[in-house]
């Protein structure tokens, strides 16, 4: 019992040690294609990067509208209904804009890209590794590395920022809607309001977020992706774990980047 | 002297010494073959000899454990990525289950390796896979979806795309494999009639006899990693040997069990 115990937990560690081992490497491999692919004639398509740009992000902007603006609108719920006791409902407009900019938003997005994008590429990856299209690819001369990884990591170091941004602007419109309904306050004083509370640092605290989360979303979809075997339902696998391994690891970078920020 | 010196020139892939592991269980045992210029080689043997993975080695998927792999007088063993690179653009692969990429028309998938190796402009590079998807009776197809061709159409696309570039060396994975007769006929056809037009050097893995038997001008039999013999159609046909001649023939394997290491296979005692 012990010794199947630790037989698991050391072939665990090991799996962990070497995803981790080639997520990094994934990850220098898909930069040097960025900077010397065009060096070695295999220069990165722009095409490829703006076709998982529109599947990343101009494709998620319905749901990232909807979810943006209904946080907003539960944090001035929220936040008008626990100030209401110590009086202070006024101070809600600092309280939604600085959970929105630093936190909310890069971690839904982060959620939600991980979720509708992450899985979809963990899918393709595993789809294209059992059908052999990854070994057709790198015999016909294309690094899959090159192909596939690199479009979709700058597609994300661009869509998973701007998406963000575009959630603070809409969570806030969110929040203001219903304190304006809610403490009789019009949206330009509420927006004036924003404006004098809000720093610079605080936008650029969750952008940074942002751009942590399209690296772990990338990495952790593509080498999930990329290690299936076993047909369809290891396709189904590596695409749960990838979403589940995405937002877990979300979250805790986000937890340790806001005690890095906030110390 | 000379001899040896005119057949490493006429050589077109040299597998020497080659040894291979998956894990920590061999796969192949020092082999050693070649195939010439514009040969059709067909590597056979049963399940598990080893011959698919022998392929992969030769198309430079894996790392070999030692020996060398030379193709076209490139060791794929030593040679730099950038050197590989331009060395894929001689070969051309078909795959077992075609592995058109799903996302990309037919058309598209031919033009791939031309959009990425060439400069061509995009009339030349449409003119180019047309005429190769005429070669292989695909004409007219180039606008449907992998996912709306038959099996015997997935293969011939794949063929297109893997001949597209030209290349001086074909590479084939169970050709014949979930294809009904008249269709692995038309794609044996197909191998010959392209190694006549470009003198291509063509190896093929499979187990289908009757098409090892139309297409090969060379047989290597494999059996547990380990080469039984190499040798025209006739010379393998007539061989003697009692695996060749049971593969020939069709026969189950006869498995010999020595009872003490079945009693441990079972107990799962057995870690060598």
């Amino acid at each position: 019992m012990l010794r199947t115990f630790t037989e698991k937990l050391g072939r665990t560690t090991i799996r962990g040690i070497e995803e981790l081992g080639y997520s990094l490497a994934l990850l220098v491999e898909s930069a040097y294609w960025l900077i010397f692919g065009f060096h070695r004639r295999q220069a990165v398509k722009l095409p490829s990067i703006f076709a998982q740009m529109m599947h990343i992000g101009i494709q998620a902007l319905p749901i990232v509208t909807i979810l943006a603006f209904a946080i907003g609108m539960m944090l001035a719920i929220q936040g008008i209904a626990t100030l209401k006791t110590f009086g202070a409902e006024s101070q809600v407009v600092l309280g939604i804009a600085l959970s929105v900019t630093r936190e909310f938003s890069p971690l839904i997005i982060g959620i939600l890209v991980a979720g509708r994008s992450g899985s979809a590429l963990a899918a393709r990856i595993g789809t294209m590794q059992i059908a052999q299209e990854i070994d057709a690819l790198r015999v016909i001369g294309i690094s899959p590395v090159r192909y596939l990884v690199t479009p979709a990591m700058v597609a994300m170091l661009i869509m998973l920022p701007a998406l963000t941004f575009f959630a603070d602007l809409v969570a806030l419109l969110g929040g203001g809607v219903y304190s304006s309904l809610e403490l009789g306050m019009s949206l330009q004083a509420y927006a004036d309001r924003t404006i004098e509370v809000l720093k610079v640092d605080d936008i650029t605290q969750g952008l940074y977020k942002s751009l942590v989360f399209a690296v772990i979303i990338t990495l952790v979809s593509f080498v999930n992706g990329f290690s299936v075997t076993a047909g369809a339902e290891g396709v189904g696998k590596a695409t749960t774990r990838s979403v589940v391994l995405s937002i877990t690891y979300i979250i805790i970078a986000d937890m340790v980047f806001t005690f890095v920020l906030t110390h | 002297m000379t001899s040896q010196t005119d057949t490493q020139q006429r050589a077109a892939i040299e597998v020497e010494d080659l040894v291979t592991h998956y894990g920590s269980t061999k796969i192949l045992d020092h082999v050693d073959m070649q195939v010439e210029t514009g040969e059709i080689m067909v590597i056979m043997g049963g399940s598990g000899s080893g011959k698919s993975t022998l392929l992969r080695y030769m198309l430079g998927l894996h790392q070999a454990t030692s020996g060398s792999i030379k193709l076209l007088g490139h060791d794929i063993t030593k040679i730099s990525a950038k050197e590989m690179d331009d060395l894929r653009k001689n070969m051309g692969v078909s795959f077992q289950g075609g592995a058109l990429f799903n996302s990309m028309t037919v058309g598209e998938n031919v033009c791939l390796p031309l959009r990425e190796h060439t400069q061509l402009d995009e009339n030349t590079m449409q003119i180019m896979s047309r005429m190769k998807l005429s070669v292989v009776n695909l004409g007219g197809f180039e606008d449907l979806m992998p996912a709306q061709l038959s099996g015997g159409m997935i293969k011939r696309a794949a063929l297109a795309r893997a001949i597209v570039m030209d290349p001086k060396l074909l590479f084939f994975d169970e050709p014949s494999a979930g294809l009904d007769p008249v269709a692995a006929a038309e794609l044996d056809d197909l191998i010959l009639r392209i190694r006549k037009a470009l003198n291509t050097t063509i190896v093929v893995v499979t187990h289908d006899l009757d098409s090892t038997f139309r297409i090969a001008d060379r047989i290597t039999v494999l059996d547990k990693g380990n080469i039984l013999m190499i040798g025209t159609v006739d010379e393998v046909r007539n061989s003697d040997n009692e695996r060749i001649q049971s593969l020939l023939n069709r026969e189950a394997r006869h498995v010999e069990i020595n009872a003490d290491e079945y009693l441990k296979e079972l107990t799962g005692q057995k870690s060598e």
